[in-house]
């Protein structure tokens, strides 16, 4: 009944190409963008930034941005966290060294410089894979942050080795520091994850992404058939740190807004986005959304519901999150090895045909 | 996406309790992580000396106290969400016990208007209240615990320290990383050595900070440690043969749970400290009676009279006393988290006020002004018993340096003030 295509007549190619092919699903997303853009920014107040929005919205992009590497192009890293460092040392430094230009540029350039950085650490790829390669970019995981402890440059010379953001306008709307209002950080960092998948979903359904899936695929049936490993490693490597540069950028500014290093970009935070797109499908960018979903909001309503709602002990809560969290990852990953986007893959497929299966 | 927003709605949902008429605290406690086997102590003693004022006082100046609670696994993001969730609830004042949480809160709590009582962690400048006018961090802070422990072993070493060394272990944190801008100050004017030993979080792995404190065979070692790594580095300190008399460690390192696991070789290991230690006073009394008997003490209630409890004990007795404080200048019982905040600034310990609480010589007399946000910075340093299994202070509280720690302290507050456009000030 819904998501059928009968009916649904395309007259260009161009129409044919599209994203969403199936006018319900484009008009779900529509409504979907709709809600996000007019409706939520009216009602949302600073628990539901804080708590809930801005870290979805945040590890979004940062899951899109492994999952271009780890899902589309097969490389498996372990950096994530040393990664979202450099993003938010080098909004950090771009925000105190240039305050006049706009923030907005300074994500993006955190963005551009940390795809650098990932290149350079991307470049063991060429030669080793797997298990090997997770290994190497697990050293560029300690290298980084044992390098912003180290470098009083990268914090301005402060005391406390901490990093904090000075306010940043744009048209006027403070989006850093104490004196936000919700829905100004909230639209920054919707703008970007809507940006950033954007370009991401683009580039995985055109000439780019179909290389990163050949060389994921098999690399070396891909080189004969005239991928060219070094541009297709390279550009994953380089289009995955940006979009996890500028996720470390807002998390810094926009989220956090004070940050040291070693205990918010650890290696727990490269997993909990490696975990995020395994759960929620690796090579999917809806997987991406579903996963960082998952993660950041089922603890929060655990938290809520066992403490606020049953009032129990906060320690036993604490205790029994982890366990919950942990069962249904195991429960998700048997019942559906290829996370969440599959499952909502297979109930669309189911919902063409109901309530008349055949 | 439609789960995510459903999912989102059923948890704003939940969290938006009723708000209480009552005076509402928070504890940020971590009973969890890393960190837990010293946040439960501290959580305990903050929770049960409130429960202590609603069973015997029936709260403060007639108004019960609602303690919300929310777990932070010492973690940053956690502390944001436990923040917002309660900030909403008419929180008055918040104690954060995590350097980085203080920090996080720093501004957001100055721009929400409620006040931040960071004792004995957190800013070490948030003294200069003319700067950070929310922030608090009496009775002493970490440049306090510095300069008093340099002051310590120059009482031991007959009043020099010229040509000794002195090895800092600290956290790899912003809060290990405190003393040192004071430690170097020091060793310019008493003209010792310092050399510095990072230990990355959690601090389970010293053996190379370890080595090369027997390479270089420094003569005391200060510690700002935290957690296993207490525990880790005692442990070392005892493989190494260091003697443990010249092994210092700040209040955060002074715990029953640092020092036990090293057994009868951990005897003579010192630590400051800005409260007493031990139950001989009158509150723990108060605390059997009408806390444990009746069931209501806080965990498992079986930490009451160590270190951390003391410590949490205190804490919350001096927010009690900081709403007392308030009450009595705005005439209201009910009062706001600004309010709270005038009380904080205007809060007076001294002799007869602890006696009269069932706490007579528990911590230093102090009182707290515009200009001065973090007490005089009286600090003992007490010293482990491993044979009776306690502690006992071995000195009187003493003053730390002001001549070396004022210059500091303005400094950092101008850099705060220039970087976050503040004109200090009292108004």
């Amino acid at each position: 009944m819904f998501y059928r295509e009968a009916g649904d007549f395309k007259t260009s190619y161009v129409d044919d190409n599209q994203t969403f092919p199936i006018k319900f699903d484009r008009y779900r997303y529509y409504f979907v963008l709709f809600i996000a853009f007019a409706i939520i920014p009216l009602m949302i107040n600073s628990y539901w930034v804080k708590a809930i929005f801005l870290p979805f919205l945040i590890y979004s992009i940062a899951a899109i941005g492994l999952n271009i590497l780890v899902g589309y192009c097969g490389q498996v890293s372990l950096g994530t966290g040393g990664f979202m460092a450099v993003g938010a040392y080098a909004v950090y430094k771009l925000m105190t060294a240039f305050p006049e230009i706009n923030i907005l540029f300074h994500v993006l350039i955190a963005g551009g410089i940390t795809s650098i950085v990932g290149v350079l650490f991307g470049l063991p790829s060429l030669r080793i894979k797997g298990f090997y390669l997770a290994v190497a970019t697990l050293a560029a995981q300690f290298f980084l942050v044992w390098l912003f402890n180290r470098v009083p440059w990268f914090y301005n010379y402060s005391a406390s080795g901490q990093i904090s953001a000075p306010e940043r306008t744009i048209f006027g709307i403070a989006v850093t520091g104490p004196n936000t209002q919700s829905w100004a950080t909230y639209m920054f960092c919707l703008v970007f994850l809507t940006f950033c998948a954007i370009i991401a979903r683009n580039l995985t359904r055109g000439a780019v992404g179909r290389k990163w899936m050949a060389i994921r695929d098999m690399d070396i049936a891909a080189e004969i058939i005239g991928v060219n490993p070094l541009s297709a490693k390279m550009t994953a490597f380089a289009v995955s740190s940006f979009f996890i540069g500028i996720a470390g950028a807002l998390f810094f500014a926009v989220y956090l807004g004070a940050v040291e290093v070693g205990e918010v970009f650890g290696i727990n935070k490269s997993f909990l986005v490696l975990f995020m797109i395994i759960i929620g499908g690796l090579g999917s960018i809806f997987g991406s959304f579903a996963g960082a979903a998952f993660l950041v909001l089922l603890p929060v309503f655990l938290k809520n519901f066992l403490v606020g709602a049953l009032g129990w002990p906060t320690d036993l809560a604490a205790h029994l999150e982890f366990m919950i969290v942990g069962g249904l990852i195991v429960v998700f990953l048997i019942a559906e090895p290829h996370g969440l986007a599959q499952l909502w893959r297979v109930a669309k497929e189911k919902l063409r045909l109901w309530p008349f299966p055949y | 996406m439609k789960k995510t927003f459903i999912t989102a709605a059923v948890a704003g949902l939940l969290a938006a309790a009723p708000a209480m008429a009552e005076l509402t605290f928070t504890a940020l406690s971590y009973r969890t992580g890393p960190y837990a086997a010293n946040g439960i102590p501290f959580a305990d003693g903050y929770q049960d000396y409130f429960t202590l004022l609603n069973e015997r006082d029936g709260g403060i100046g007639g108004e019960k106290v609602n303690l919300l609670e929310c777990e932070t696994g010492y973690n940053t993001e956690k502390g944001v969400e436990c923040y917002e969730a309660t900030k909403g609830q008419g929180a008055l004042v918040y104690q954060p016990l995590s350097t980085g949480i203080t920090y996080q809160l720093i501004p957001k709590a100055t721009a929400d208007g409620i006040p931040v009582h960071s004792m004995g962690y957190g800013r070490t400048s948030a003294k200069n209240g003319e700067v950070f006018r929310n922030i608090f961090n009496y009775p002493a802070n970490y440049w306090d615990g510095a300069s008093v422990a340099i002051k310590h072993l120059l009482d031991v070493n007959d009043g020099s320290l010229e040509g000794k060394k002195i090895a800092l272990v600290y956290h790899n944190s912003a809060y290990g990383k405190e003393p040192i801008r004071t430690l170097e100050e020091a060793a310019k004017k008493h003209g010792f050595e310092l050399s510095l030993l990072p230990v990355d979080h959690p601090g389970q792995e010293q053996k190379s900070q370890w080595l090369q404190i027997r390479r270089e065979k420094p003569d005391f070692v200060l510690m700002w440690g935290w957690g296993v790594m207490n525990q880790v580095a005692i442990q070392e300190a005892v493989n190494i043969r260091f003697p443990m008399e010249n092994f210092i460690g700040i209040w955060w390192s002074g715990s029953e749970n640092d020092v036990l696991p090293a057994g009868d070789k951990a005897n003579g290991y010192k630590a400051l400290t800005f409260h007493n230690v031990g139950m001989d006073f009158p509150v723990f009394d108060d605390i059997q009676k009408h806390v444990v008997d009746s069931g209501k003490a806080a965990g498992a209630g079986d930490q009451i009279g160590t270190a951390l409890y003391n410590r949490g004990l205190y804490a919350a007795m001096l927010a009690a006393e900081a709403a007392k404080t308030a009450q009595e200048i705005h005439g209201v019982a009910a009062i706001t988290p600004a309010q709270m905040r005038d009380g904080m600034e205007n809060l007076v310990i001294d002799e007869p006020k602890m006696a009269s609480l069932g706490l007579p010589g528990f911590g230093p007399s102090f009182s707290v002004s515009c200009q001065n946000h973090g007490g005089d910075g009286m600090v003992a340093v007490s010293q482990w018993d491993a044979s009776a299994k306690s502690w006992g202070l071995i000195t009187e509280f003493a003053q730390s340096d002001q001549d070396i720690l004022n210059p500091l302290i303005d400094e950092d507050s101008a850099a705060f003030a220039a970087e976050n456009a503040i004109t200090p000030g009292c108004n």
